[in-house]
Protein backbone atom coordinates (compact mmCIF):
# COMPACT_ATOMS: atom_id res chain seq x y z
CA UNK A 1 0.00 0.00 0.00
CA UNK A 2 2.37 2.71 -0.83
CA UNK A 3 1.02 4.73 -3.23
CA UNK A 4 -1.37 5.20 -0.42
CA UNK A 5 1.21 6.51 2.65
CA UNK A 6 2.42 8.69 -0.63
CA UNK A 7 -0.59 10.47 -1.25
CA UNK A 8 -1.53 11.01 2.12
CA UNK A 9 2.01 12.51 3.00
CA UNK A 10 1.62 14.59 -0.40
CA UNK A 11 -1.48 16.57 1.68
CA UNK A 12 0.87 17.43 4.49
CA UNK A 13 2.95 20.48 4.20
CA UNK A 14 6.31 19.95 3.89
CA UNK A 15 8.83 21.93 3.54
CA UNK A 16 12.61 20.91 1.85
CA UNK A 17 15.62 22.22 3.89
CA UNK A 18 19.30 22.37 3.18
CA UNK A 19 20.76 19.16 5.53
CA UNK A 20 23.05 21.89 7.42
CA UNK A 21 22.82 22.86 11.59
CA UNK A 22 22.01 26.38 10.42
CA UNK A 23 18.19 25.34 9.01
CA UNK A 24 17.67 24.07 12.41
CA UNK A 25 16.06 26.94 13.64
CA UNK A 26 13.62 27.07 10.64
CA UNK A 27 13.13 23.49 10.87
CA UNK A 28 11.85 24.60 14.83
CA UNK A 29 10.21 27.32 13.65
CA UNK A 30 7.67 25.02 11.20
CA UNK A 31 7.18 22.45 13.61
CA UNK A 32 6.03 25.21 16.05
CA UNK A 33 4.05 26.92 13.85
CA UNK A 34 1.80 23.74 12.58
CA UNK A 35 1.38 22.87 16.63
CA UNK A 36 0.43 26.19 17.94
CA UNK A 37 -1.95 26.31 15.37
CA UNK A 38 -3.14 23.04 16.25
CA UNK A 39 -3.84 24.29 19.88
CA UNK A 40 -0.93 22.65 21.07
CA UNK A 41 0.68 24.10 24.75
CA UNK A 42 3.53 26.07 24.80
CA UNK A 43 5.31 23.43 26.68
CA UNK A 44 4.49 20.07 24.10
CA UNK A 45 5.41 22.57 21.37
CA UNK A 46 9.46 22.93 23.37
CA UNK A 47 9.21 19.07 23.47
CA UNK A 48 8.24 18.88 19.43
CA UNK A 49 10.82 21.17 18.25
CA UNK A 50 13.64 19.53 20.16
CA UNK A 51 12.77 16.01 19.68
CA UNK A 52 12.12 17.32 15.54
CA UNK A 53 15.47 19.05 16.51
CA UNK A 54 16.88 16.13 17.46
CA UNK A 55 16.26 14.16 14.67
CA UNK A 56 17.41 16.14 11.69
CA UNK A 57 20.55 16.94 13.88
CA UNK A 58 21.17 12.95 13.35
CA UNK A 59 20.03 13.24 9.94
CA UNK A 60 22.65 15.75 9.03
CA UNK A 61 25.20 14.52 11.18
CA UNK A 62 25.13 10.50 10.47
CA UNK A 63 22.81 9.98 7.45
CA UNK A 64 24.69 12.60 5.41
CA UNK A 65 27.74 12.71 6.75
CA UNK A 66 30.42 13.39 4.21
CA UNK A 67 27.77 14.52 1.52
CA UNK A 68 27.63 18.02 0.73
CA UNK A 69 24.18 20.03 -1.16
CA UNK A 70 22.36 16.93 0.62
CA UNK A 71 18.41 18.23 1.59
CA UNK A 72 15.37 16.66 3.77
CA UNK A 73 12.13 17.08 4.21
CA UNK A 74 10.01 17.96 6.73
CA UNK A 75 5.99 17.83 7.30
CA UNK A 76 4.29 18.42 9.89
CA UNK A 77 0.50 18.08 10.52
CA UNK A 78 -2.17 18.00 13.26
CA UNK A 79 -4.07 14.75 12.86
CA UNK A 80 -7.44 14.69 14.84
CA UNK A 81 -5.70 15.08 18.55
CA UNK A 82 -2.18 14.18 17.41
CA UNK A 83 0.64 15.62 15.71
CA UNK A 84 2.73 13.47 13.11
CA UNK A 85 5.79 14.81 12.24
CA UNK A 86 7.80 13.50 8.96
CA UNK A 87 11.47 13.72 7.72
CA UNK A 88 12.44 11.94 5.13
CA UNK A 89 16.23 12.10 3.92
CA UNK A 90 17.93 10.19 0.89
CA UNK A 91 21.59 9.25 2.90
CA UNK A 92 22.50 6.66 4.87
CA UNK A 93 20.00 4.04 6.81
CA UNK A 94 20.61 5.01 10.10
CA UNK A 95 17.85 3.07 12.22
CA UNK A 96 17.36 4.52 16.12
CA UNK A 97 16.23 1.37 17.16
CA UNK A 98 20.29 0.01 16.76
CA UNK A 99 21.44 2.69 18.98
CA UNK A 100 21.91 1.69 22.53
CA UNK A 101 20.29 3.69 25.05
CA UNK A 102 22.24 5.50 27.35
CA UNK A 103 22.59 4.88 30.82
CA UNK A 104 21.23 7.85 32.75
CA UNK A 105 22.20 6.39 36.24
CA UNK A 106 26.11 5.93 35.43
CA UNK A 107 28.21 8.54 37.20
CA UNK A 108 29.80 11.43 35.93
CA UNK A 109 32.87 9.65 33.96
CA UNK A 110 31.26 6.92 32.53
CA UNK A 111 27.99 9.13 31.31
CA UNK A 112 28.02 8.27 27.90
CA UNK A 113 27.73 11.31 25.22
CA UNK A 114 26.22 9.70 22.27
CA UNK A 115 22.62 8.48 21.57
CA UNK A 116 21.22 11.43 23.87
CA UNK A 117 19.69 12.38 21.51
CA UNK A 118 17.77 9.56 20.66
CA UNK A 119 16.60 8.81 23.87
CA UNK A 120 14.53 12.04 24.19
CA UNK A 121 13.22 11.94 20.84
CA UNK A 122 11.53 8.17 22.40
CA UNK A 123 10.81 10.58 25.53
CA UNK A 124 9.66 13.29 24.03
CA UNK A 125 7.07 11.74 21.70
CA UNK A 126 4.60 9.29 22.08
CA UNK A 127 5.59 6.95 18.78
CA UNK A 128 8.51 7.14 16.70
CA UNK A 129 8.80 5.21 13.44
CA UNK A 130 11.51 4.75 11.13
CA UNK A 131 11.85 3.31 7.70
CA UNK A 132 14.37 2.86 5.14
CA UNK A 133 13.44 2.54 1.09
CA UNK A 134 15.70 1.62 -1.08
CA UNK A 135 13.75 4.02 -3.76
CA UNK A 136 12.08 6.44 -1.57
CA UNK A 137 14.89 7.38 0.96
CA UNK A 138 14.34 7.51 5.02
CA UNK A 139 11.73 7.97 6.59
CA UNK A 140 10.81 8.95 10.55
CA UNK A 141 7.62 9.45 11.83
CA UNK A 142 6.91 10.90 15.00
CA UNK A 143 3.85 10.99 16.95
CA UNK A 144 2.06 13.22 19.96
CA UNK A 145 -1.45 13.70 21.11
CA UNK A 146 -2.41 16.92 22.46
CA UNK A 147 -2.94 16.78 26.29
CA UNK B 1 23.28 32.39 20.57
CA UNK B 2 25.22 34.79 22.55
CA UNK B 3 28.03 34.55 25.34
CA UNK B 4 29.33 36.54 27.92
CA UNK B 5 32.28 35.93 30.21
CA UNK B 6 33.09 37.40 33.46
CA UNK B 7 36.11 36.51 35.52
CA UNK B 8 35.75 36.91 39.44
CA UNK B 9 38.48 35.86 41.65
CA UNK B 10 36.92 32.35 42.79
CA UNK B 11 35.19 31.44 39.28
CA UNK B 12 34.03 32.37 35.93
CA UNK B 13 30.60 33.37 34.83
CA UNK B 14 29.16 32.48 31.57
CA UNK B 15 25.99 33.60 30.25
CA UNK B 16 24.70 32.39 27.50
CA UNK B 17 21.21 33.80 25.61
CA UNK B 18 19.20 32.23 23.20
CA UNK B 19 19.91 28.75 21.36
CA UNK B 20 22.07 26.12 21.56
CA UNK B 21 21.76 23.91 19.07
CA UNK B 22 23.89 22.03 16.80
CA UNK B 23 24.88 25.03 14.81
CA UNK B 24 25.65 27.06 17.61
CA UNK B 25 27.16 24.26 20.44
CA UNK B 26 30.13 24.29 19.07
CA UNK B 27 31.15 27.61 19.69
CA UNK B 28 29.33 27.87 23.31
CA UNK B 29 31.75 24.34 23.74
CA UNK B 30 34.76 26.33 22.53
CA UNK B 31 34.02 29.06 24.95
CA UNK B 32 34.34 26.87 28.08
CA UNK B 33 37.30 24.88 26.61
CA UNK B 34 38.97 28.28 26.44
CA UNK B 35 38.34 28.67 30.23
CA UNK B 36 39.70 25.37 30.99
CA UNK B 37 42.41 26.10 28.72
CA UNK B 38 43.43 28.82 31.02
CA UNK B 39 43.29 26.95 33.88
CA UNK B 40 40.06 28.07 35.13
CA UNK B 41 38.11 25.03 36.61
CA UNK B 42 34.95 26.90 38.44
CA UNK B 43 32.51 28.01 36.12
CA UNK B 44 28.93 29.42 36.74
CA UNK B 45 26.54 29.51 33.65
CA UNK B 46 23.90 32.14 33.78
CA UNK B 47 20.81 30.48 31.62
CA UNK B 48 18.40 33.35 32.85
CA UNK B 49 17.77 34.17 28.92
CA UNK B 50 18.70 31.17 27.32
CA UNK B 51 15.84 30.28 24.82
CA UNK B 52 16.59 26.37 23.98
CA UNK B 53 19.25 23.70 23.97
CA UNK B 54 19.14 20.60 22.53
CA UNK B 55 21.32 17.61 23.57
CA UNK B 56 24.52 19.74 22.03
CA UNK B 57 24.57 21.49 24.81
CA UNK B 58 24.49 18.97 26.73
CA UNK B 59 27.22 16.97 25.52
CA UNK B 60 28.95 20.31 25.84
CA UNK B 61 28.10 20.18 29.64
CA UNK B 62 28.96 17.13 30.39
CA UNK B 63 32.00 17.49 28.62
CA UNK B 64 32.73 20.44 30.50
CA UNK B 65 31.75 18.82 34.30
CA UNK B 66 34.11 15.66 33.28
CA UNK B 67 37.19 18.44 32.43
CA UNK B 68 36.06 20.66 35.74
CA UNK B 69 35.68 17.66 38.03
CA UNK B 70 38.92 16.04 37.12
CA UNK B 71 41.50 15.89 40.26
CA UNK B 72 38.95 17.82 42.09
CA UNK B 73 40.07 21.08 40.66
CA UNK B 74 36.96 22.39 40.23
CA UNK B 75 32.97 22.17 39.06
CA UNK B 76 30.52 23.85 36.56
CA UNK B 77 27.13 25.31 38.36
CA UNK B 78 24.02 26.41 36.47
CA UNK B 79 21.97 29.02 37.57
CA UNK B 80 18.45 30.58 36.54
CA UNK B 81 17.87 27.46 34.13
CA UNK B 82 14.18 27.96 32.54
CA UNK B 83 11.69 25.55 33.17
CA UNK B 84 11.55 23.72 30.00
CA UNK B 85 15.37 23.58 29.81
CA UNK B 86 15.37 21.93 33.00
CA UNK B 87 12.76 19.35 31.97
CA UNK B 88 14.76 18.43 29.24
CA UNK B 89 17.75 18.12 31.61
CA UNK B 90 15.97 16.09 33.72
CA UNK B 91 14.67 13.60 31.16
CA UNK B 92 18.02 13.35 30.01
CA UNK B 93 19.19 12.42 33.80
CA UNK B 94 21.48 15.44 34.09
CA UNK B 95 20.43 16.90 36.62
CA UNK B 96 22.42 15.03 39.52
CA UNK B 97 25.74 15.76 37.46
CA UNK B 98 24.97 19.51 37.81
CA UNK B 99 24.25 22.17 41.19
CA UNK B 100 21.63 24.43 40.34
CA UNK B 101 20.97 27.81 41.69
CA UNK B 102 18.29 30.39 42.09
CA UNK B 103 20.32 33.04 40.75
CA UNK B 104 24.13 33.87 39.12
CA UNK B 105 24.96 35.75 42.33
CA UNK B 106 24.40 32.11 44.67
CA UNK B 107 26.26 30.34 41.83
CA UNK B 108 29.06 32.45 42.10
CA UNK B 109 28.52 32.89 45.68
CA UNK B 110 28.41 28.57 45.97
CA UNK B 111 32.50 28.94 45.15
Amino acid sequence: MTWRRHLVLSFMPSYTFPAKFEFLDEIRDFVAEVAREGGFTEKTIYSLQLATDEAASNIIEHAYAGIPDATLSVACEVRGDEIVITLQDTGRPFDPENVREPNLKADLSNRQIGGLGIYLMRKLMDSVQYEANANAGNTLTMTKRRV
Amino acid sequence: MEISTQEFKHCDLLKVTGRVDSATAPEFSKTLEDINNNGRFKIAIDMSELEYMSSAGFRALLATQRNCKRYNRGELVLAAVPERIREALELAGFTELFRTFENPLEAVGSF
